[in-house]
């Protein structure tokens, strides 16, 4: 199993998928609006010996480069890379669900291809759209259209991501109606369209303050229309927000085997509150300068703002995550890439005896920590490290006491129950010499402080009671 | 201990193809040829802009024809990009396991695969918009399209690693690491060949691309001709297409007797023939006077598109051949795993927290402790939360607020973490919990 022993194998994909979002929420669904409006403002407000101002549909024309840019690699290249780093890190769920939605990926792959052909045109046709005035209200039709078409590519992407996350429906009926009928669905929606628009009103200001350090009138005009737009856009926002912030929780009392809101959920849902606030509110003050006092708003000051409403749409992201646990496929497999319906089978013959990559297929006396390491790999390190970011002797000692020594005892009377108390944790899925041997790897690391290496640089070993030969006798 | 490399055998995922098996094989092959192309406009161009910039340094027309080439890449990479997404997806669900044990076994520089083709896209648009502004520091210029070219030129070698590695399970033991894996038989072979075609199709792209009727050649090129530009696309694809023939002799002897058969072989070999008569049409082409040059490049595409099908199906034959044994293999592990799993969820093992009947009264509730409360409470000790013991000087005559704190517990200590609620246990299982934990002794 690929495995990322400091970073955290869910870190990787988190960041990817962050990154992708607020990429193509902020400098695509939101962007294309924003820019299209401004060239249009551009057309209207010029004087009647031009098609356009020219000086203005030029800077609007560099805003839209850098996003036009940056979507088509940074924001392109992280949506391939959730495949990859889903295929490393977590390939038995990425594997089901693509069996079941390869029509909807499909789907939307089709139309995803015609946006970024349609963005292509858009982007590469601007200049020589400038040269009559039909042209010119041709390009901004198009522009519109565009806005509508990756709002549609958005629209869909968030059903498919909705399905995903339908607690139960997954055992009952795979149809990606489900998606759209969730009951999260349309507050996500409802959050994520005015957010995107928010966000790019926020980047095209900065932008706007970038490109117009020498050209104060430029500036101005810039800051203004941003500050407009931020002004409509923020308070639908706020709004969306709120709605999505209050279907969350219930959102994860269906998707929790018990009605408990955990101890961690409720840390995140706390400082989502006051991050919705605090990203709102910096963002209005910036704007309402910006409608009193354009001149005034200077690089420096849109910076924060915008590294609030990028933070602001990234937390939402994590909580979303988050309602999944124990669950990465709702009421079928758990985050450990373990089917629940195997469950039985494992508890009884242990985990080892069927895993096809393990050192040994059963625990000895003399081999209980080697496999007590593989039975970490399959069980634990989807989500543990050894000793990096939420490793499994941080979250033990943060229990029972940091620096102490661990009790295998306890550790070995802690982890089949834990699932009771911490509900985002999936049961323990090893037979009794497992647990044990698993205790006392992780008593080990304790004094070993052993980091665990992936196959990618390790390779791997194959259990031989697994392989083609034992098959064939 | 002998050590002994087996080949495992995995399970696979227990879920039907979303389509039947021909169907998906279509659309890999198909799908994978359409942005294949794309892919080969995109490190073509590259290297040939590479070239031609260089070469521009003494004769100005050259640096005019990289720049019109430059142009070019920023648009291919964003069409080669999107349409990968297709074929990555139908190889996902056709070769799952194969297909993602090689990436595993890769990891480190099948991830490093985003942020490297980011850097290089990047790379081109920094290129491809500072023509002008660095018009005075040529060679920072060129070394930008450099950097850029050689992450492009490692790509390949990635994925080509990727699939070879998912045809043979028996080398999976002994794999460690990306590097060992591109020692892998056939590999090279393939990317030289693969790099061939780059030039090749990139060759006949700027043939029809300078053959646009309303493109100003006289304002762009100084000595430059319609003429002249054609006959350099040419002579790139014929460079292109020698090198895909002779790496393409290699690559059939090279590759592993385990997936080759008649089917293959006849394949291979007629998709040779087609790329031989490619190679010939190309040859007149180059050497025919203005008048006739265009005579051919019909005939050109079609049998280049004939060639990428054949080719691009033997590949698929090969993969086929090669994994069908132990995918058959594979189903019936499945199966069997399948079957015990059943039984075992029909037959489970029962729950072995036993009640001690010799507490009496207590015996279920003293069980409910060691199940639920135990891993962070004990009866005299703090361990997580505090000691049973305070419970019972708290709640001594209260049972019902002992029940109702466990069901939702509030925070009322600084100094201990938020204890997680109950609600799981019934009002009846809360009476016994409650009974035992208050009938503790100081």
């Amino acid at each position: 199993m690929f495995h990322l022993d400091w970073l955290n194998n869910r870190f990787l994909i988190a960041v990817i998928a962050i990154l992708h979002v607020l990429i193509n929420h902020g400098l695509a669904v939101g962007f294309i609006p924003y820019i299209t409006w401004l060239e249009y403002k551009g057309l209207k407000k010029s004087t009647s010996d031009q098609i356009t101002d020219l000086k203005w549909d030029h800077f609007v024309y560099k805003k839209m480069k850098v996003a036009f840019i940056i979507t088509t690699t940074i924001g392109a290249m992280t949506g391939v890379g959730i495949w990859f780093s889903a295929s490393l890190v977590s390939p038995s769920s990425i594997a089901s669900l693509i069996r079941v939605f390869y029509w909807a990926w499909f789907i939307e792959w089709l139309v995803f291809v015609t946006e970024v052909v349609l963005i292509l045109i858009y982007f590469l046709t601007w200049k020589s759209s400038n040269n009559s005035l039909s042209a010119k209200m041709r390009h901004i039709r198009f522009g519109w259209f565009l806005a509508i078409f990756s709002w549609i590519t958005m629209a869909i992407i968030v059903a498919i991501l909705g399905f995903m996350m339908d607690p139960g429906n997954w055992n009952n009926h795979h149809s990606l109606l489900n998606g759209f009928t969730n009951p999260i669905y349309l507050p996500q929606l409802m959050f994520r369209t005015p957010t995107a628009m928010l966000v790019a009103g926020v980047f095209g200001m900065l932008l706007g303050t970038i490109f117009g350090v020498k050209d104060k009138e430029l500036r101005k005009r810039s800051v203004k229309y941003s500050a407009i737009w931020i002004f409509i856009w923020a308070p639908i926002s706020l709004i969306g927000a709120v709605i999505y912030w209050n279907v969350l929780p219930e959102a994860m009392v269906e998707n929790m085997s018990t009605a408990v809101g955990t101890m961690q959920f409720q840390e995140y849902y706390d400082v989502l509150r006051w991050v919705i606030l605090i990203a709102i509110s910096f963002v209005l003050v910036i704007a309402g300068i910006g409608i009193m006092r354009p001149g005034k708003v200077k690089m420096w000051m849109v910076i924060i703002p915008c590294f609030f409403v990028f933070g602001f749409l990234g937390i939402f992201e994590r909580v979303r995550e988050f309602i999944r646990k124990p669950y990465v496929i709702g009421g079928y497999m758990y985050s450990n890439l373990l089917r629940e319906e195997d469950y039985p089978l494992y508890k009884k013959e242990g985990i080892l005896k069927h895993a096809t990559y393990a050192s040994t297929h059963e625990v000895t006396d003399a081999n209980k920590i080697q496999a007590g390491r593989d039975v970490f790999m399959l069980t634990c390190s989807r989500c543990h490290t050894t000793k990096g970011i939420n490793s499994i002797t941080y979250v033990f000692e943060r229990m029972y006491g940091e620096g102490k020594p661990l009790d295998i005892a306890s550790v070995a009377g802690y982890i089949p129950n834990m699932h009771v108390g911490r509900t985002y944790m999936p049961p323990f899925p090893g037979n009794e010499k497992e647990l044990d041997a698993l205790a006392h790897f992780i008593k080990s690391l304790q004094t070993t402080g052993e980091s665990l290496e992936g196959v990618q640089t390790k390779g791997l070993q194959v259990n031989s009671i697994n392989s083609v030969e034992e098959f064939n006798k | 201990m002998i050590f002994k490399i087996s080949t495992p055998l995995p399970k696979d995922i227990p879920l039907e193809l979303p389509l039947p098996e021909w169907l998906l094989v279509t659309l890999l092959v198909v799908s994978f040829l359409a942005h294949i192309v794309f892919i080969n406009l995109m490190l073509g161009g590259s290297i040939l802009t590479l070239w031609a910039q260089i070469k521009g340094l003494k004769n100005k027309d050259y640096d005019s024809y990289a720049h019109e080439i430059a142009k070019t890449i920023t648009v291919n990479k964003s069409m080669a990009v999107v349409l990968g997404v297709a074929p990555l997806l139908s190889i996902n669900t056709l070769y799952t396991v194969y297909f993602y044990s090689a990436n595993a076994l890769t990891g480190f520089a099948w991830i490093m695969i985003i942020p490297l083709v980011t850097i290089a896209f990047l790379l081109t648009y920094l290129h491809k918009y500072t023509w002008h502004s660095l018009e005075s520091a040529k060679r920072i210029h060129i070394s930008i399209m450099a950097v850029a070219v050689g992450i492009f030129l490692i790509i390949p070698l990635i994925f080509l690693t990727n699939v070879n590695l998912m045809m043979f399970p028996e080398k999976w033991g002994t794999v460690k690491g990306f590097m060992d894996a591109l020692t892998l038989p056939n590999v090279f072979p393939r990317y030289f060949e693969f790099l061939g075609a780059c030039l090749t199709i990139t060759g006949i792209f700027t043939v029809g691309y300078s053959n646009r009727k309303n493109y100003k050649i006289e304002k762009i090129y100084k000595t430059f001709t319609r003429y002249t530009l054609k006959k350099l696309g040419y002579k790139v694809a014929f460079v292109g297409v020698g090198l895909q023939l002779f790496f393409g002799i290699i690559v059939l002897f090279t590759l592993p007797a385990k997936g080759l058969g008649f089917d293959v072989l006849g394949s291979m070999l007629s998709a040779g023939v087609v790329l031989f008569f490619v190679a010939f049409y190309i040859w007149k082409s180059m050497i025919s006077e203005e008048s006739k040059i265009d005579a051919h490049y019909k005939k050109i595409i079609i049998f280049i598109l004939t060639f990428l099908l054949i080719y691009g199906g033997s590949r698929q034959m090969y993969r086929h051949n090669a994994l069908h044994p132990h995918q058959k293999l594979m189903a019936y592990k499945t199966k069997e795993f399948q079957k015990l799993s059943e039984d075992a969820r029909l037959h489970p093992v029962l729950e072995t927290v036993a009640i001690d009947t010799t507490l009496g009264e207590y015996a279920i509730g003293s069980s409910l402790f060691k199940k639920n409360c135990s891993s962070c409470h004990k009866e005299k000790e703090k361990l997580v939360g505090p000691p049973m013991t305070e419970m019972v000087t708290i709640y001594k005559n209260n049972p019902e607020g002992l029940k109702k704190w466990i069901n939702a517990p509030g925070k009322k200590r600084p100094d201990y973490p938020q204890m997680p609620g109950f609600a799981s246990l019934s009002d009846e299982d809360l009476s016994e919990l409650a009974k035992y934990i208050l009938s503790i002794q100081k």
